[in-house]
């Protein structure tokens, strides 16, 4: 095979060039983005190069790295490069320097006007294209050395050297094919070739491969499917029917699909089963065991209980038909599920209150003293709210629940698993007889866990949920252990947004200040910020409500923000905010703060725009002021609409710097009545628009 | 590749195709060693050869003691006292791969009914301060081998790196002879089961570790080894002072299984133990005139 080098020019068509960097094998969580990173890298490298093509496809395997650029064009594209010099008739010396510089002669530049009557040299250098075949090699030792792994290692001989290359494990060849032709290129003493291997059991020998266009077919012979969607959807597939052939379903399982296809050149998914008995154990457990120690899916029956059957994906096309491989993966599952049920069992026989004794040896922060310590505030808290009747609970429930809540954490099961915290514990309150508002709190007393997790709305566990966020933000920030930019260590502001879901969604009345400092407060404003404008609520109307001040019943706070919203939607809305606003450019430019209001006693006849406008006022501030009082904001809203239409006559019939002192004072007056009636339901002047 | 072998092998048996297997490829075999350690990585034919530049292959059996995996011999999967089977070579062969499945497939792993994987899992020993990266191996779903990289040791860059396979000979021989528990494995070919041999012995060492053991002698230990260790390095002598670092290891293990380290207290011991092994590492490495 002849290289493709500057000496040689291929056809004068585009190419298809194909890259294989194989390798030992590639984490399962790496490949995807791996996947995307070569495609990028060589993107933007093919681009620097001016080296134009069609399209770049790449692919993934535990064992290999591929990447195909159709349409390579057969050169570079060319180049003209102007470069300005001095002027024509400048001295020797500076004409000299720019020759030295451009490597031209004299005769070879070139003279242009420059539009001001005089004459500028110019270098025009003409850079050819460059055969592909050529730069591709410089692409392809530049990516392998700028590639982003997660974690990179060195090995073998060469790693005397700590400057060694380094790969995600040992890089073992490189196919570099351009059309036909190899791309010569030697990184880390690795030269291009044009062989790779097979499937690791099924053809462990070596594979020719003739160019981009019968990469993967060949390899598919030798049993590999270079492409990640394609065995996905083998998986996918495979692992359906097996659990229908059973009379299953399979609990699909997005993040295993692309596990065991990042484990697997050839997908072969196989049912397996195990012992009934284990079904003892919840069925979150033996989930979780299945899927994170294994790696397995599992299935459900027709009733929709976890049936004791899994699938498990195979890499190979065993000869017995993988009788084998499903007898090796049930013993491993059942020493898994009979420790599982070992641990559940130990810990069903200790009563959750003994082992809640054990949280006074777990350190919750070194700051902060022990779990125990915790568990001790909240316990008390979520009584408080239950007594205060903030959360309509039984206070007995409630404190017990929360003096239970975190006992699972010294368990064997949450010790093994501690994404089941919560969950054991109910099932083992459940088991011993406590009662069920107690487990169920027990059980959802973390969440709401991040945006889109249900909101708990059984009073014990809102008590609870409610407390031990509480707890922590009041706990964290008094030990100055705050948030600050993108640092949240301990999760305060998913906290926070927590209890934001918990007092809304359950429409809990009381004043956040009974239990916040201003500190505390304002964090809590501003996560109610973020989380209302990413509900789609203007940032604007949220402030408009804010600077009203003083507003801590969340609830309250927004009905009132939901009501503007929907107003200054609406065309009086929009009409009154632009009376408003006019309202309020006036006082601001005549200075008026509203005290000045003594109009002498002279007594002068109300013009009938003025005396309509009094008479709205008169009418609108108490209906307003009544529906706010009943916490009716729309009502609130309507009232002020009745504004509207006075307002906007006043303006156009009366004069409110009017020459004589006393009707300007009062005029001024009443547009300030009429700013602070609406002040009664938002801070207008925050509204944009 | 070899055949399948007709009978599965007996623990003993397997033990001596590994030694075998790895001597025809240029390991010295070693005998285990004389100390109580958690795993073979502390063994100083690990540790300390896996540092400086010289080659070296070497493969062995290392007991290796966890006591808080004691069962009292009840769980017929985990044991207080179990066999490694390490291989390490320096620096890392371009064909470890196919060495290692050469010697499953000596043991009688059968390539075309069973599933073999390379599970990404990198290994982390915060008491050697060392790295590596590399895969459990799995079989059919089991893990049988802790497949590594080794990329520092006691805090220093492996120049060049060194290749080490950790077999669980006990898992790999429930395996191969298709026991369920571990008590009943073939110790030998002619009828010594692995209960006969360590049951009595999981039931005792079990009770031991997790009742009996004077923690205040423990912590005696523990102080004494420091001690010493520190002794051994003002005197030069990073091989004795590595030994008391494999000691301090153990005895916090031992206290650990006892219950009397506090969380609080655990990482400032692990930190000690580190800085023993550390301690031992960079003299070793001076000693030999290797540079960081």
């Amino acid at each position: 095979m002849r290289g493709v080098d500057g000496e040689e020019r291929v056809g004068g068509v585009s190419e298809d060039f194909l890259l294989e960097l194989r390798c030992e094998e590639i984490p399962a969580r790496m490949q995807e983005k791996a996947r995307a990173d070569l495609a990028a890298l060589f993107e933007a490298r093919l681009k620097a190069l001016n080296l134009p093509f069609d399209a770049i496809e790449s692919y993934a395997t535990p064992r290999r790295l591929a990447l195909i650029v159709r349409g390579v064009a057969e050169t570079t594209a060319a180049m003209t490069e102007e470069r300005k010099g001095p002027r024509a008739d400048a001295p020797a010396p500076a004409i000299e320097g720019f020759l030295r510089s451009t490597g031209l002669t004299r005769e070879q530049l070139v003279t242009r006007d420059d539009g001001k009557g005089g004459q500028v040299l110019f270098a025009v250098i003409e850079r050819p294209g460059i055969v592909s075949g050529s730069v591709l090699g410089s692409a392809i030792t530049n990516v392998i050395h700028a590639f982003p792994w997660p974690k990179s290692m060195r090995w073998g001989a060469a790693s005397q050297s700590t400057e060694s290359l380094r790969w995600v494990r040992p890089l073992q060849g490189i196919i570099a094919l351009l059309g036909d032709k190899l791309v010569p290129v030697e990184v880390a003493g690795i030269k291009s070739g044009v062989q790779t291997v097979g499937h690791r059991f099924h053809h462990p020998g070596v594979i020719t491969i003739g160019s981009a266009h019968d990469y993967a077919e060949k390899l598919r012979a030798c049993h590999v499917i270079v492409d990640g969607a394609e065995r996905r959807a083998i998986i996918a597939v495979g692992a359906k029917l097996a659990a229908q052939k059973a009379g299953l379903t399979l609990v699909e399982d997005e993040g295993l699909l692309f596990e065991n296809a990042g484990l697997t050149e050839w997908p072969v998914p196989l049912l397996g089963s195990f012992d009934p008995d284990f079904l003892s154990v919840p069925p979150e457990v033996i989930q979780l065991t299945a899927r994170v120690n294994q790696k397995y899916f599992v299935c459900r029956d027709g009733a929709d209980k976890l049936a004791n059957a899994f699938v498990c994906v195979a890499n190979i096309d065993a000869v017995d038909g993988g009788e084998k491989i499903v007898e090796g993966n049930q013993k491993v599952l059942a020493a898994r599920l009979s420790d599982a049920r070992f641990f559940y069992e130990t810990d069903l026989k200790v009563a959750l209150e003994k082992q809640a004794e054990k949280l006074a040896k777990i350190v919750f922060h070194e700051k902060l003293g022990t779990v125990a310590d915790k568990v001790d505030r909240v316990a008390k808290l979520a009584r408080w709210l239950a007594e205060q009747g903030i959360v309509k609970a039984d206070p007995d429930m409630a404190e017990r629940a929360a003096r239970l809540a975190k006992a699972d954490l010294v368990t064997g099961m949450v010790g093994e698993f501690p994404e089941l915290q919560g969950l054991m514990g109910g099932y083992y309150a459940a088991a011993q007889g406590e009662p069920a508002e107690v487990a169920e709190a027990i059980r959802d007393h973390y969440k709401p866990v991040g945006q889109g997790d249900d909101v708990p709305t059984a009073p014990v566990t809102v008590a609870v949920s409610l407390a031990d966020k509480l707890d922590s933000i009041a706990q964290f920030f008094g030990a100055d252990l705050k948030p600050s930019g993108s640092k949240d260590p301990f999760a305060l502001r998913r906290s926070a947004l927590g209890i934001l879901a918990l007092i809304i969604d359950n429409g809990l009345r009381f004043r956040l200040s009974k239990l916040a400092g201003a500190e505390v407060l304002d964090f809590f404003a501003d996560r109610l910020k973020v989380q209302q404008r990413e509900a789609g609520v203007r940032h604007d109307l949220i402030d408009a409500v804010f600077a009203l001040g003083g507003e801590d019943d969340l609830v309250r706070l927004l009905a009132r923000v939901h009501a503007l919203q929907a107003f200054v939607g609406t065309e009086d809305g929009k009409n009154l905010l632009a009376g408003y606003k006019r309202a309020a450019n006036i006082l601001k430019k005549e200075g008026f703060d509203g005290t000045d209001t003594d109009v002498g006693g002279n007594i002068y006849e109300a013009e009938p725009a003025e005396s309509a406008l009094i008479e709205a006022l008169d009418a609108a501030e108490p209906r307003a002021e009544a529906a706010i009082a009943a916490e009716d904001f729309e009502a609130a809203m309507s009232a002020l609409a009745t504004l509207r239409g006075p307002i906007d006559a006043f303006f156009d019939d009366v004069t409110v710097n009017d020459a004589d002192p006393d009707k300007r004072i009062s005029r001024l007056g009443l547009l300030a009545r009429m700013r602070d009636a609406v002040h009664k339901v938002a801070d207008f002047s925050r509204i944009e628009g | 590749m070899e055949h399948p072998l007709s009978e599965p092998l007996s623990f003993q048996r397997m033990i001596l195709k590994l030694h075998d297997y790895w001597s025809e490829r240029g390991c010295v075999i070693l005998q285990p060693y004389d100390m109580r350690m958690g795993a073979g990585t502390f063994h100083p034919a690990t540790t300390l050869k896996a540092l400086g530049p010289d080659p070296w292959n070497a493969a062995f059996v290392q007991p290796c003691r966890r006591p808080t995996d004691g069962r009292y011999g009840e769980n017929p999967n985990r044991l207080q006292h179990y066999y490694q089977y390490q291989v390490i070579l320096k620096p890392s062969p371009p064909d470890l791969q196919e060495l290692y499945l050469g010697s499953l497939a000596a043991i009688g792993i059968d390539f075309t009914k069973h599933d073999i994987r390379f599970v990404e899992d990198d290994w982390e020993s915060p008491t050697l301060g060392a790295w590596g990266l590399g895969w459990e191996v799995w079989c059919d779903g089991m893990e049988v081998t802790q497949f590594t990289y080794f990329q520092q040791m006691g805090g220093f860059d492996c120049k060049p790196v060194a290749g080490e396979l950790t077999y669980g000979l006990e898992r790999l021989a429930m395996y191969i002879q298709n026991k369920d528990s571990v008590y009943d494995l073939a110790f030998n070919d002619a009828g010594v089961t692995y209960g006969d041999v360590f049951l009595e012995n999981e039931k005792q060492m079990s009770k031991w570790n997790f009742e009996i053991a004077d923690t205040d002698a423990l912590f005696d230990l523990f102080r004494k080894a420091v001690a010493e260790c520190e002794n051994c390095l003002q005197a030069d002598l990073p091989i004795p002072a590595y030994e008391q670092a494999i000691e301090a290891s153990h005895v916090f293990n031992l206290l650990n299984a006892r219950g009397v380290i506090s969380v609080a207290e655990r990482q400032a011991y692990i930190g000690r133990v580190r800085d023993l092994a550390k301690g031992s590492c960079e003299a070793w490495m001076a000693k030999n005139g290797w540079a960081a």
